[in-house]
């Protein structure tokens, strides 16, 4: 048995003030214990579902690895299930790295459209835009974050591509033909590909950063703020000045957060990616697929040798990613670090 | 006046206004009333034109089966079946006919052939159905024998997208071949000039969209390309690997379900893929004739697909039998697949195998009179009566259900 005093008095008596009626109540600790019991259970829970997940993974991706062995998945780029057979281990008909490519190129090309885009639209909201546009402003920016991503899938389909392909056809017949580079560029262009499976996730991670930005700057201290106007500093040098120095790691780690969602999205990258999974393709207006994809397309009719657990092999190489993701991500927050 | 604006939209219309969806909205803004008539002078809608081949104009009459069991009583409520999404609007249609008509709900989930034969194995389900038989691999992990009975016949067509060519466009197993392993890349290949010596092909580039889920499907369609183009088959490094629900497709775009192959078919100005049948009508996607074993080139439909068995006298006896290009009626349309129901051959409930004999005797004689609904195709008579033969195959512990 606790003694009375218990330890949320002894808390309360060195470090926190607790109101004299909360002391008072009558039968406080059983109903602590019952609080705290559940809590641990529901936190214990959790626990156990993510690490039973990774354990899950693993068994069920383990006759695949043992067969074919550990690393000859990320060291082939050639997917071709109907070439695997029961008894043949060498070489590897489940290659991956063509979708752990186009995974991290889509990613990329996602980002480096969507930070900027959403750095601006954070300013906009919370130092540029008038008072009273701010609010719908950020409520409108808010809402991207609420349309369903197979909604952003059809859309691209239907509406982003057909309305990028003139722009594309021409960089294709330009910028494609440039020697070197131009292998990153050549068409033809049909549409699906992984530069517009890029653009809509872009477009889907705009409100994440956007909101966390947002947040960000509006921290900055008004002091500070109003100190670099009182120095005769233009609205834009005040938000060099002031603002975005502050705001520098609160950017990367909300670009970070934008980066784990970009890598796991699935059904909006399925729709408009090609899932071509033979290969690696080079230019960036070709087909390719994504590892989320491959599993998507797939795993109905995984019916081949090995095919299922070869396929939870690249659902626990997209869980390292995300992990190491999010991993650098919490680290470069923390710490601060200057990119 | 109407007509003219449309015409016009037609072409000069940019890309993304070609959407089915946005053309039939845009229609509707112009003018609702006169929907047909703008509907018939854009060339993705218009009806199939004058093909050597009339076959397809008119209905077939309805095959009328009557060789059903008689109804084994004591027989389950409800029954659950998984597999191919490939059969799936056909089943909705005899699943809610039949419950209508007998109180028996049968729950068919649309989940894939693969997870349908998993399930089968797995017990879970009391029937599974497979656009592809199951091999003696896949019964060998299995709780035991398994009947597999034919359920209908459903053509698989060579949809396209080329602006300027209606449908009516011939190809053959080879072209067709050639054109997914990506040895024709252009629209103007002598090859297909070669089969279309009246259409004037423009220089498009051609954009291959096929499966990229595992399909049935897919599996009709390689079979047939295996059988008739040795290009396909070499592209894809023999004929084993040159079939089957997944192919290392060399070229091409893949689109997650028929919808996904239609979406690319319809937004790409060159594209080919293909699709089922009820499909493509629904889409408004043109299609070709394809060549078949006749030398004839035939139009896809209901009465060509029920051609496809017409002249095949022989099936092995366990039914596991391709129609795929079988045929040699002068009018078959050689694209046409079966899908299987799959059941346990020794049922352990007795109520359960009364539901799936009856339900099955049902599809099998009934059932086949709604085929053209979803356009899909009824068995022909000589394997419509060795399907009725299977199912007394089916028995409670060791005594057949039908007697």
């Amino acid at each position: 048995m606790p003694s009375p005093a218990g330890v949320g008095g002894g808390i309360a008596a060195s470090t926190v003030r607790v109101a004299p009626t909360l002391l008072k109540r009558g039968r406080p600790r059983f109903a602590d214990r019952i609080f705290g019991t559940s809590v641990s259970v529901m936190g214990g829970i959790v626990l156990v579902v993510i690490v039973g997940m990774v354990v899950f993974l693993v068994l069920e991706g383990l006759p695949a690895m043992q067969h074919y062995g550990f690393f000859s998945f990320i060291t082939a780029s050639r997917w071709t299930p109907s070439t695997a057979f029961p008894n043949v281990s060498h070489p590897n008909p489940y290659g991956i790295l063509q979708f752990i490519y186009g995974t991290m190129l889509t990613s990329i090309i996602g980002m480096i459209i969507a930070v900027p885009l959403a750095v601006g639209a954070a300013l906009v909201i919370t130092e540029v835009a008038p008072q009273r546009v701010k609010g719908p402003l950020s409520g409108l920016v808010d809402l991207l974050a609420a349309v369903p991503s197979v909604v952003y899938g059809f859309w691209g389909i239907f509406a982003l591509i057909p309305a990028i392909k003139p722009v594309v056809d021409f960089l294709t017949t330009t910028l494609g033909t440039v020697p070197v580079i131009g292998v990153a560029f050549q068409g033809p262009f049909f549409g699906v590909s992984y530069f517009s499976a890029g653009l809509v996730l872009a477009i889907m991670v705009l409100p994440i950063i956007a909101a966390v930005c947002r947040e960000v700057f509006r921290s900055t201290p008004r002091n500070e703020k109003e100190a670099a106007l009182a120095l005769g500093a233009t609205r834009w040098e005040m938000i060099r000045i002031a603002v975005l120095p502050r705001a520098r790691s609160g950017i990367v780690g909300a670009s970070l957060l934008g980066l784990g969602r970009a890598l796991g999205e699935t059904i909006a990258v399925t729709m408009v990616i090609g899932n071509a999974v033979l290969h690696i393709n080079g230019s960036i207006f070709s087909q390719g697929a994504t590892m989320s994809s491959v599993i998507a397309n797939e795993f109905t009719e995984a019916t081949e040798p090995f095919h299922l657990s070869a396929l939870f092999v690249v659902g626990f190489w997209l869980l390292i990613v995300a992990l190491v993701v999010n991993i650098v991500a919490r680290l470069v927050v923390h710490r601060g670090v200057a990119l | 006046m109407i007509v003219k604006i449309e015409a016009r939209l037609n072409r000069d219309r940019p890309v993304w206004r070609r959407a089915a969806g946005v053309r039939a909205a845009l229609t509707l803004m112009i003018g609702g009333t006169v929907l047909a008539a703008c509907g018939s002078t854009s060339p993705a809608t218009s009806a199939p034109s004058a093909t050597p081949t009339p076959v397809c104009t008119g209905t077939t009459a309805n095959p009328g089966y009557s060789n059903g069991l008689a109804t084994v009583s004591g027989q389950a409520t409800t029954l659950s079946g998984a597999g191919s999404t490939f059969v799936a609007p056909m089943m909705s249609v005899w699943t809610k006919a039949y419950a209508t008509a007998n109180s028996v709900q049968v729950a068919y989930q649309s989940v894939g052939s693969g997870a349908g034969i998993a399930q089968l194995q797995a017990n879970t389900v009391d029937f599974g159905d497979s656009d592809a038989f199951m091999k003696d691999s896949d019964i060998a992990k299995a709780k035991g024998p398994v009947v597999q009975i034919p359920l209908v016949q459903a053509p698989v067509v060579v949809a396209y997208n080329l602006p300027g060519v209606a449908s009516g466009l011939k190809l053959d197993g080879d072209t067709i071949g050639k054109i997914f392993s990506g040895g024709i890349t252009v629209w103007n290949d002598p090859a297909i000039k070669a089969l279309n010596p009246a259409i004037t092909l423009p220089s498009t580039p051609v954009a291959v969209a096929h499966r990229s889920d595992g399909s049935g499907t897919t599996a009709i369609f390689t079979d047939f390309m295996t059988q008739t183009s040795p290009a396909w088959v070499t592209a894809l490094g023999g004929s084993t690997t040159s079939v089957g629900k997944t192919v290392a497709w060399p070229v091409g775009i893949g689109g997650k379900g028929n919808e996904g192959v239609s979406a690319v078919i319809s937004q790409t100005p060159g594209g080919i893929g293909y699709i089922e049948l009820d499909y493509a009508i629904a889409q408004h996607q043109t299609y070709a004739d394809v060549k078949n074993k006749a030398g004839n080139f035939v139009e896809p439909c209901e009465q060509t697909a029920a051609n496809a068995t017409v002249g095949i006298t022989s099936y092995p006896s366990d039914l596991r039998v391709d129609i795929v290009n079988q045929s040699s009626n002068a009018q078959a349309y050689p694209i046409t697949g079966l899908t299987w129901a799959l059941v346990y051959q020794n049922q352990t409930k007795a109520a359960t195998a009364a539901a799936l004999v009856n339900f099955f005797s049902w599809v099998l004689t009934k059932g086949q009179d709604l085929t053209g609904s979803v356009n899909y195709t009824p068995l022909g008579p000589t394997l419509q009566a060795l399907c009725i033969a299977q199912l007394k195959k089916i028995t409670v512990n060791g005594t057949p259900v039908s007697p």
